[in-house]
């Protein structure tokens, strides 16, 4: 077992996990250490977030899960022409997951899920290369999403709820590549807004063909995030009337979509062993350009920034094994392929495919009680790249280079059922 | 149950380390970057503003950053290169102070008028700091002296602050001076480069051009003695290439390898090619007015020199050349020449080649200054010469008198181009020669500024050009590059070297320079 156990964390730490864009794949400790499979698992209220129909399957009344993972990120960057080179400061993003099941009668499940599956955390150093693209970003969005599971019969079952989101976002950048005030400091502006909240839902639906094997579904609608009014504040402008901007704040307006996400997956279920598949689609052609309207310049976007994401699909394998009554050991791989496409490589998320170990283990404290111990590293490709789109006197100036990311989260959680 | 935990940990710990990204050619690893036969470790550059990093008509601090020579430096630190060490001004407004008095403007800024229209202008939102008096030490990797010439470098005293305020020494150098006697060259091989950039020679040509060719060309002259020489004269050649060989062998005494560079056409500076010669524009009514007016001068000259007796064909055939005509549209200016038998009024309209200076008053220009101020009793005596009258000797030279013809100090004219182009010619081919007998890198900057100055230099944000505020390539001086300028001169510097040297080193982007400061604080 001690073997196994060592086999496993080895495994994962020898190869090591993410998603593309500011898709951040961590929604439970458990689905975590099994390759962020679970649409058709039957395991915990992690369901609320992979798949409410499943929640009516659960065999306790009350079930509750809550996690976090800390993500350690770190992104590099060279280009060998002009001898530049760059480091992401190594910044930790906090995913956290809180969900919780009630089995109302043999037929009808309610549950309630906390969760952050948006997220992006970015801090290049002030006035490196690529400054006038970013300096640093930070996103969070908040999902809080009540459910209901319904039981149709033994072999089926539908599920599903609205969503709330609560959304912040920091950016800095540099306004060009050369614009500084007298003293030299470089032209920046930050746009920073919080407690931007849109509606959203989630339906899922499981279908169970033999008692060892499930089939599972389930569909989260696209939000989109409206920043009105939030503060743009502009730093080191030269005092000139050439320059359309002032030291000082103003307001913004922007747009970002949480893209919808599509899952399909099956687990089978074979004396200690649990096999599990997801195929995730995740819609991000709704990402066209990231464009910003500051307040103080007449109407129409001041900043625009064309992103043109396209759709893409995660492949995402999951094995779990019952070693011990107390111990339950898991580990997964997935394959995530980056919606950027050819010249949009943006330095805020540098993201290319991507492959995802991960592992994990349960310790059950009580029979009622477990921890919950999940990480993963995400390998990234080292990928020749750019970002074609942004334009200097109506020219576009790409910035191009090198560039390599990782990812590695520990995360730990509990779980009790009643 | 805690020492099984423990190893996990560790492992875990491991793994945290393990996942730091690394690249399969990192360029900061040694091998990817190579300095050749060269040697960057202790990197000298020896010149003038430009190595200075002077722009905007002063020294300051960011353009002492934006010098070709530090953006050099930065990529010889991937290539062995060491520390580079430069006698920073205490500011950004670029002015200085001897004893407390200021003695140097500040730099020119680019302002708005009230109308929305860009020009230059001193910048006045800060006073300057920097103290010429106070001295930073000799132990500095650059060496530029804005306003040296070539045999300054080598001149005993050029640094000490006592002759500042007289202008037997330089303001520029005092601060860094090893002592009151020492010389740039001599605190250069006291430094021991290992590797070094000399562009020098450009002030022997310019100062003599930016005044508008007042001083005297020792070419012509012959005079081989430097300490006799004005500040705006052209350096003899003979004496630029003695010198020259002497500072590239004091430089090379210990092995050192180093870059040359040559001297650019001055007459392509901004600061002669953005006032044009034919800015008159008049209308047909003014153009035809101006001609009368020259038809009287030349009938008036006529009865001048038929006066003294001589024969009237004559006197015609002299008077002549002022009878200018003027078109309707832009017409070239006048400008004064030497007063001789052929040319008695001293005056001449403009040829197409000539040039006139940044610095020219244009609101005179506006006024009548390089053609004619046309008052009331000017404008009466013409009605008396187009009515058949003859006007008297006092109306006559009431005429003469209003004929405003530019002074010497605000164009260069035939001669002048032609004395500097020689001296530039000649001075050039002393640089080749003398780069090419001493194995050193030599770029070939004259004919990149050429290019700059006819067509422009594209890169990634556009094109850089030679013209005046809008190119990108000069400051608001008119004759010193901005940093995106030191960029380019950067790359070609680094092409030489590599060529040279066998060295690997990566150019830099020009697009991520900069052009001309915006400010608004200019009272």
């Amino acid at each position: 077992m001690k073997k196994l156990l060592l086999l496993v964390l080895f495994i994962s730490v020898a190869t090591v996990t993410y998603a593309g864009g500011y898709r951040v794949s961590v929604q439970g400790q458990r689905a975590m250490a099994m390759g962020h499979t679970g649409v058709a698992v039957v395991n915990s209220a992690e369901l609320v977030f992979f798949n409410p129909a499943g929640l009516v399957f659960l065999e306790n009344k009350l079930n509750v899960s809550v996690g976090a993972s800390g993500i350690f990120t770190d992104v590099i960057y060279q280009n060998e022409d002009l001898g530049i080179s760059s480091e992401t400061d190594s910044s930790v993003g906090t995913p956290i997951n809180l969900y919780a099941s009630y089995q109302v009668n043999e037929w009808m499940s309610v549950g309630l899920g906390v969760y952050t599956p948006y997220g992006s955390e970015v801090t290049w150093p002030t006035d490196w290369p690529g400054s006038h693209l970013v300096n640093n970003i930070e996103l969070a969005a908040i999902y809080v999403q009540p459910v209901v599971s319904f039981k149709l019969s033994d072999h089926f079952s539908i599920g599903g709820g609205p969503i709330y989101v609560t959304g912040s976002v920091n950016f800095n950048r540099n306004l060009n590549r050369t614009l500084a005030d007298f003293e030299g400091n470089r032209s920046n502006v930050t746009i920073d807004d919080s407690g931007v909240s849109n509606w959203g839902w989630s339906v899922g639906a499981m279908f169970n063909p033999t008692e060892n094997f499930r089939i599972g579904f389930n569909y989260r609608s696209e939000i989109i995030l409206e920043a009105e009014g939030g503060d743009a504040t502009f730093t080191n402008i030269p005092n000139s009337p050439a320059v359309p901007f002032a030291n000082g704040s103003t307001t913004f307006d922007a747009e970002l979509p949480l893209p919808a996400e599509l899952t399909v997956g099956l687990s089978y279920q074979f004396e200690k062993w649990l096999f599990a598949f997801d195929y995730n689609r995740q819609f991000w052609d709704v990402y066209e350009s990231l464009d910003i309207d500051f307040g103080n310049t007449p109407t129409g976007p001041d900043s625009v920034n064309p992103r043109n994401y396209k759709n893409s699909s995660v492949y995402r394998f999951g094995l779990q094994y019952e070693a011990t009554e107390k111990i339950t050991l898991r580990a997964g791989y997935y394959r995530d392929e980056s919606p950027v496409q050819e010249g949009f490589f943006a330095p805020e998320t540098p993201r290319n495919d991507s492959d995802g170990f991960s592992g994990g283990l349960s310790f059950a404290i009580t029979p009622k009680l477990a921890i919950d111990a999940s990480f993963f590293y995400l390998r990234f490709e080292e990928v020749d790249a750019s970002y074609d789109f942004y334009q200097e006197n109506g020219q576009g100036v790409p910035f191009s280079g090198t560039y390599k990311s990782s990812a590695f989260a520990p995360g730990l959680g509990l779980t009790y059922k009643m | 149950m805690i020492k099984k935990n423990i190893k996990y940990l560790a492992i875990l710990a491991l793994g945290l380390v393990a996942c730091e990204p690394e690249f399969d050619n990192p360029i900061d690893e040694s091998g990817v970057f190579t300095s050749g036969e060269a040697d960057f470790s202790n990197f000298l550059a020896l010149g003038n503003s430009l190595t200075a990093g002077f722009a905007d008509g002063a020294l300051y601090i960011t353009g002492q950053e934006n010098s070709f020579p530090n953006i050099l430096s930065q990529q010889f630190a991937l290539a062995g290169g060491g520390e580079f060490t430069q006698p920073l001004m205490a500011d950004n407004a670029g002015g200085a102070l001897l004893g407390g008095t200021q003695i140097l403007e500040n730099r020119f800024v680019l302002a708005f008028d009230a109308q929305g229209n860009p020009g230059p202008a001193r910048y006045t939102g800060a006073a300057p700091t920097t103290e010429i008096s106070t001295n930073l030490g000799s132990s500095f990797n650059n060496l530029g002296v804005p306003g040296a010439k070539s045999f300054h470098l080598a001149a005993p005293g050029y640094g000490n602050v006592a002759g500042v305020a007289t202008g037997q020494a330089n303001p520029y150098y005092a601060r860094f001076a090893s002592s009151a006697s020492s010389t740039v060259i001599g605190d250069a091989v006291a430094q021991n480069p290992t590797f070094f950039s000399l562009w020098i020679g450009n002030n022997d040509i310019l100062s003599y051009a930016t005044s508008g060719g007042v001083g005297v060309d020792h070419n012509e002259t012959g005079n081989l003695d430097p300490t006799t020489y004005g500040g705006n004269d052209i350096t003899n050649s003979n004496v630029f290439a003695s010198v020259y060989n002497d500072l590239l062998g004091a430089l090379t005494a210990n092995g050192a390898k180093g870059v040359v560079l040559n001297l650019p056409d001055v007459s392509s500076l901004p600061f002669f090619t953005t006032v044009p010669n034919n800015a008159l524009v008049l209308d047909a009514a003014t153009a035809g007015s101006l001609t009368g007016f020259f038809q009287a001068v030349a009938g008036i000259v006529t009865a001048q020199i038929a006066g003294t007796g001589v024969p009237l064909a004559q006197a015609q055939a002299v008077a002549a050349q002022y009878a200018i005509t003027f078109n309707a549209g832009p017409n070239r200016f006048l400008i004064k020449t030497d007063v001789s038998a052929t040319n008695p009024l001293g005056f001449r309209q403009m040829t197409e080649e000539e040039l006139l200076v940044l610095t020219i008053d244009s609101a005179a220009l506006a006024q009548g200054y390089g053609s004619v101020v046309l008052t009331p009793e000017v404008l009466q005596v013409l009605g008396i010469l187009q009515a058949g009258g003859m006007p008297t000797a006092e109306q006559g030279a009431l005429v003469i008198a209003a004929i405003n013809a530019i002074n010497d100090q605000d164009a260069l004219d035939s001669g002048e181009l032609t004395a500097i182009s020689n001296a530039r010619t000649s001075f050039n081919t002393t640089i080749a020669g003398l780069a090419t007998a001493n194995g050193l890198a030599f770029y070939d900057v004259a004919t990149d500024l050429a290019q700059a100055a006819n067509g422009g230099i594209p890169f990634d944000g556009g094109i850089i050009t030679s013209d005046f505020v809008t190119g990108g390539g000069f400051s608001l001086d008119g004759v010193h590059p901005t940093p995106r300028a030191h960029a380019l001169v950067t790359n070609g510097i680094i092409d030489a070297i590599q060529d040279t040297y066998d060295a690997n080193l990566p150019r830099v982007n020009p697009g991520d320079y900069g052009t001309v400061t915006l400010s608004n604080d200019v009272n």
